[in-house]
């Protein structure tokens, strides 16, 4: 560990200060991933601004219907919140299925969107990685790559997967992330949140510099919907996913009236599939239907040297997801 | 095999019941309250902290190191490395003279590097913090060479050397050719590394020449011994604690780098130091279970009876010393085969040495040959319980030698009958629940009985109660809590008033906590030193001044805390010893290792239930019936957790566990807890244990063999053969992960 200058802000707009805008600053929500980051000396920041003072901590419904979560709402209690349970059961799921209870009582609604990448090359502080070393090279792309790489939307600079459950089923429902920086404050769609890697892995979120998410506003509920989270791994809990899917559908009947379709541990971010909701929007549910559907959303797919059998899993994680939702 | 059970043999009922007793453990109370010290809990005054600098690359040379900048950083006191360390020796590393350590070349001893993640120095600063920062300001750089990483490169680069522990009986190749059903296969396991909580970790101080070390060693006796080679002083000058470990499963068997470090650290600094391995390292630098590769050949006659067996296995090792790993040592002897051959032999790779882990050899071997016996039966049509009910040696045929007492074959008939296996549909994916398809496996489990030499003492105190003291540790298995109830069982002394002290290096030798010899090795000595204290105290009550003056001894009875003649009169071992105004009752004992009468090993059977549901590709281990015959069975509560959490270890081995290097440069890449998936919770299926509980007093008076390993030995293949009998795949390459039992899965375009 490095030393660090620490500030503590009491409100958004002292946070923002005491940031500035220098790269080299973080904020620390929960700290279960930049403290562990920090202690390897991956992440190195000279300042660290401790935002556990301001007050983000509320979940409120919004007159449009729509609900809006403070960055520092925990992810145990967003994910045990009443309204969350009964309107968003998928992103309840999502949260309870990913870390650890301790983990969870820890980490944030904004730490968890700022989550670092799990591959361990990144990690190790010493292999090359155009992520943390920009321009010296992805050792994962030949090394060993099975758990935590993607076969989506990688790129030949980088092909780690996005670790975050919550953020898949977030996507899934439709969001808006609001920010405050120096400039302002401004809202950033969640589809847009995320960045691919493509030949600046470096860069993975849309924030500039100094920018604090404040908040992450659900879109309203799909009138009438049901959604679930299902998570594929090796073992039972406590793993980033192999592959996930969050699905919510309204159904008329059997046939899907709407669908929306999201994956995680396949993508190099949180992975909305407009493919495979456009396949099942209108059509009679079946088996049938969900397989061909969710071979849509692989067409891209590329496979690395240990991680191609998450291209048939992603495919499972929907297809399975899908049949339990249309058939409770 | 009921003619292999001797007459004097009954089920326990016998008048001991405080052995055998599911009594709780003795030092819960202290752990739960965050009072048992271990190695790193030690904090004497004036400590300092070091923190490593591990080599980045797995093969090569250090060109250049620069602490400039380190020794700058806050807090640093010194720096040490191959170019400032104190001349130390080697240890000639012998097991029988107790001197051993698994990696012989010292810390910093050169500029080599074998590994990565070996030590090329180490920091000391006035904090832990302050260390670590200043570990990553030592500049190193090295000149490096095209690593070998894994143990194909290794035959292919180095080819193999002959290893130990072989074995050939008859003629195994003309066996093999004439036969009429055979089977050849090749099974692999992968690295597994140790994961106990409680990382390695030494806490050193020298005073007037004399060093103490706390360190998590399952052995502090040998670790004196090492250290007194090593330091080239007199064993005496050394004490090693080690009273709680936060677990071990072999890695602390022996003393690694850091702990010699950190003892001549503090000696050139004239301070405490204390030294933790970080979680990565515990990937590195403190042994490992080797990679292996076994080729099975079995071969049978006509009527599906074993006629040949080879199992020729080798392992990869380190450049600095060989490790055997003996995947054929149950081979040898389980099952009856008049032409048979074991070998063993070894590759360099640049990986840290090798170690023991729970079950060395029995563990992937028994995966290998337990795998390969459910391949045979179904090549001769046989059921697997059938088969082997058919072919279990009836003796140790590799000594010439009877079993002192074998139950496998109640054990394996009890196991199935628990476990529904007359219910199993031998056809392939047949049995189906629902989205899920069922899969009954089982496998045969065997571990050798061990024992060494030991030396205890036992005091019964003015006060009334009991001390016991031995040179061996408790490793979390519960080794404290049987030895008092050993001593309850002589002295009639209540538990709650017997003190045992274990894990101190100037007690009476003790032996190291390893081979699943512990029990048998120390209760002997225990109860030996708990009579001759007895009998003092029976001289006392019966000398001049005594309660029962005059009285012959063998009249007294313990009774109560205290002694009873036939009149029913009884005085408390406190009055007694407050009449002659003595102090205690000692006394002190050493018993000697395991004769060679007989051949010595526990035996059982494991059955397993998996589901698998292709729909997502799920597989999980639904239900574990484990019936074991390790002779009698001292405490109930801490024998029952140690199978059930063997057999948690050997899911974790069938299924998760495997230390990933990168095939480029031997990196280990998933070296944390994050990513070596290992079983939690959520993973844990239905565990029923079966004691059989069959005294084996040839073994010792207490008829206890013993019981920490052979829960895992066994239990991969008890899957591997329920994921066949489920999927039809027959997985031969540990960990058996859900992408080797796919279909068609995409593979990578090369570029
Ligand atoms: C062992 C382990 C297992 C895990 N398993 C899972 C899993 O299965 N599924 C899963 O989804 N996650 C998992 N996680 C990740 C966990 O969810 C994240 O670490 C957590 O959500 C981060 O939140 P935090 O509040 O602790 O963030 P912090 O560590 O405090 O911050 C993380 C990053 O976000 C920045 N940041 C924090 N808050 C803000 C804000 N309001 N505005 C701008 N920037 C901000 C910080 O500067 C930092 O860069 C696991 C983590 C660990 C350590
Ligand atoms: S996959 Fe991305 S994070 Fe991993 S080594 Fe490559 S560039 Fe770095």
């Amino acid at each position: 560990m490095r030393h660090f200058d620490y500030a503590r802000a009491g409100s958004a707009q002292q946070a923002v200060a005491a940031h500035g805008s220098d790269r080299e600053v973080s904020f620390l929500a929960g700290g279960t991933t930049l403290l562990d980051l920090v202690k390897l000396d991956v992440m190195q920041p000279h300042k660290i601004v401790d935002i556990n003072g301001v007050a983000l901590d509320k979940i409120e419904r919004l007159d449009d219907g729509r609900l809006r979560i403070g960055a520092m709402v925990t992810n145990t209690a967003l994910a045990r919140d009443q309204r969350v349970v009964d309107d968003y059961a998928v992103l309840s799921q999502a949260l309870l299925a990913g870390a650890s209870t301790q983990l969870r009582n820890k980490a944030t609604t904004g730490g968890n969107v700022m989550q670092r990448v799990r591959c361990p090359y990144f990690r190790d502080g010493v292999s090359d990685c155009n992520k943390r070393e920009p321009g010296s090279g992805c050792a994962a792309i030949g090394g060993v790559n099975r758990s935590v790489h993607a076969v989506l939307g990688t790129s030949d600079d980088c092909i780690a997967s996005h670790p975050s459950d919550m953020c898949v089923a977030m996507i899934a429902i439709g969001a808006t992330v609001e920010v405050q920086g120096p400039e302002g404050a401004r809202e950033i769609d969640f589809a847009d949140f995320h960045l691919l890697p493509g030949d600046t892995p470096a860069r993975e979120h849309a924030l500039e510099p100094g920018e604090l998410i404040t908040h992450v506003i659900l879109d309203a509920p799909l009138e009438g919907s049901r959604s679930a989270y299902l998570k594929l791994r090796d073992r039972q809990s406590y793993q980033f996913a192999l592959a996930s899917s969050a699905v919510i559908v309204q159904m008329d009947g059997n046939t899907i009236r709407e669908a929306r379709v999201a994956m995680g541990g396949v993508g190099t971010k949180p992975w909305r599939a407009p493919e495979v909701e456009a396949a099942l929007k209108g059509r009679p549910a079946s088996e049938k239907l969900f397989a061909e559907a969710a071979k849509l959303a692989f067409e891209n797919a590329i496979a690395y040297a240990h991680n191609g059998y998450k291209i048939p899993l992603g495919q499972q994680a929907i297809v399975r997801n899908l049949s339990d939702l249309t058939a409770a | 095999m009921s003619d292999n059970e001797k007459k004097s043999e009954k089920k326990s009922g016998d008048k001991r019941h405080i052995i055998g007793a599911g009594v709780p453990r003795i030092d819960g109370p202290d752990k739960l309250s965050g009072r048992a010290n271990y190695a790193a809990d030690n904090l004497p005054s004036n400590l300092a902290y070091g923190y490593g600098v591990f080599s980045t690359v797995a093969s090569g040379k250090i060109s250049k190191l620069s602490v400039d900048e380190a020794r700058k950083m806050p807090g640093v006191i010194d720096i040490f490395h191959h170019g400032h360390f104190p001349t130390l020796y080697h240890t000639p590393s012998s097991f029988a003279d107790g001197n051993k350590v698994e990696e012989t070349r010292l810390p910093f001893e050169d500029e080599r590097v074998y590994y990565e993640g070996q030590f090329v120095a180490l920091v000391v600063a006035d904090t832990f913090e302050n260390a670590r920062a200043a570990a990553r300001r030592v500049k190193v750089t090295y000149s490096t060479d095209k690593a070998v990483a894994n143990l194909d490169q290794g035959v292919e680069a180095n080819g193999t050397q002959a290893g130990s522990g072989n074995h050939d009986r008859g003629d195994a190749p003309s066996a093999f050719d004439g036969a009429a059903t055979t089977i050849d296969a090749t099974y692999r396991t992968p690295v597994e590394t140790h994961n106990p909580m409680e990382m390695h970790a030494s806490t050193a101080w020298w005073d007037n020449g004399d060093l103490t070390i706390f360190d998590a060693s399952q052995g502090v006796v040998v670790a004196r011994n090492a250290l007194s080679k090593i330091f080239a002083m007199p064993p005496e000058r050394i004490t090693v604690h080690a009273p709680y470990i936060g677990s071990g499963f072999g890695g602390k068997l022996w003393t690694w780098p850091h702990a010699i470090a950190t003892a001549a650290a503090s000696r050139e600094l004239g301070r405490p130091v204390q030294v933790v391995v970080p979680r990565q390292q515990m990937f590195t630098t403190v042994g490992h279970r080797p990679e292996t590769r076994q080729r099975l050949r079995l071969a049978t006659d006509a009527n599906g009876k074993l006629v040949s067996l080879r199992h020729e296995a080798i392992n990869t090792t380190s450049y600095t010393d060989q490790y055997v790993e003996t995947c054929g040592s149950v081979t040898k002897s389980l099952y009856s085969c008049p032409n048979l051959t074991v070998s063993h032999e070894t590759t360099q790779v640049n990986r840290g040495t090798p170690t023991s882990m729970r079950a060395p050899g029995a563990a992937p071997g028994l995966f290998a040959l337990e795998s390969a016996i459910d391949e045979m039966a179904l090549a001769v049509g046989a059921d697997p319980v059938q088969f082997r009910l058919d072919n279990y040696a009836e003796r140790d045929e590799s000594k010439d030698l009877d079993f002192s007492s074998n139950h496998i074959v109640e054990a394996t008939k009890q196991g199935a009958e628990r476990f529904g296996w007359a219910d199993r549909i031998p056809d392939i994916g047949s049995m189906k629940e629902g989205r899920e398809i069922v899969g009954y496996g089982m496998a045969a489990c065997n571990w050798e009985a061990l024992k060494m030499a030991c030396d205890a003492r036992v005091s019964i105190r003015a006060d009334g109660t009991a001390f016991a003291s031995c040179a061996t540790q408790d490793i979390g298995t519960g080794t404290y809590t049987i030895v008092a109830q050993a001593v309850s069982d002589v002295t009639g002394i209540a538990l709650d008033k017997i003190t045992v002290k274990l894990g101190d290096s100037s007690y009476p030798d003790g032996p190291v906590s390893g081979g699943s010899w512990a029990t048998a090795t120390t209760l002997p000595a225990i109860a030996g030193a708990a009579r001759k204290a007895l009998s003092e105290m029976k001289g006392y009550a019966t000398g001049s001044n005594g309660a029962f003056s005059g009285a012959s001894g063998d009249d007294l009875e313990v009774a109560d805390g205290g002694l009873r003649n036939a009149d029913g009169k009884q005085v408390s071992f406190a009055d007694i010893l407050a009449a002659g105004r003595y102090g205690s009752a000692d006394g002190e004992a050493h018993t000697d290792g395991a004769d060679s009468k007989y051949s010595y090993r526990s035996f059982g059977a494991h059955f397993v239930e998996v589901r698998w549901d292709p729909g997502i590709s799920h597989l999980r281990v639904a239900r574990v019936v484990s019936a074991i015959d390790v002779g009698k069975v001292i405490n109930e509560t801490t024998a029952r957790n140690q199978v059930e959490g063997a057999v948690v270890m050997g899911i974790g081995m069938g299924l998760f566990e495997a230390t990933e290097y990168d095939e480029r440069n031997a990196r280990p890449v998933n070296n944390d807890y994050a990513e070596y998936v290992v079983p939690v919770h959520a993973d844990q299926p239905d565990v029923d244990v079966i004691l059989l509980d069959y005294p084996d007093l040839a073994f010792n008076e207490y008829g206890a063999r013993g019981i920490g390993e052979i829960g895992i030995t066994g239990l991969a293949a008890a899957v591997a053969n329920a994921v066949h009998h489920a999927t039809g795949k027959r997985i031969r390459e540990l960990p058996i992960t859900l992408d080797k039992l796919m279909d068609d899965v995409p593979r990578a375009k090369t570029a």
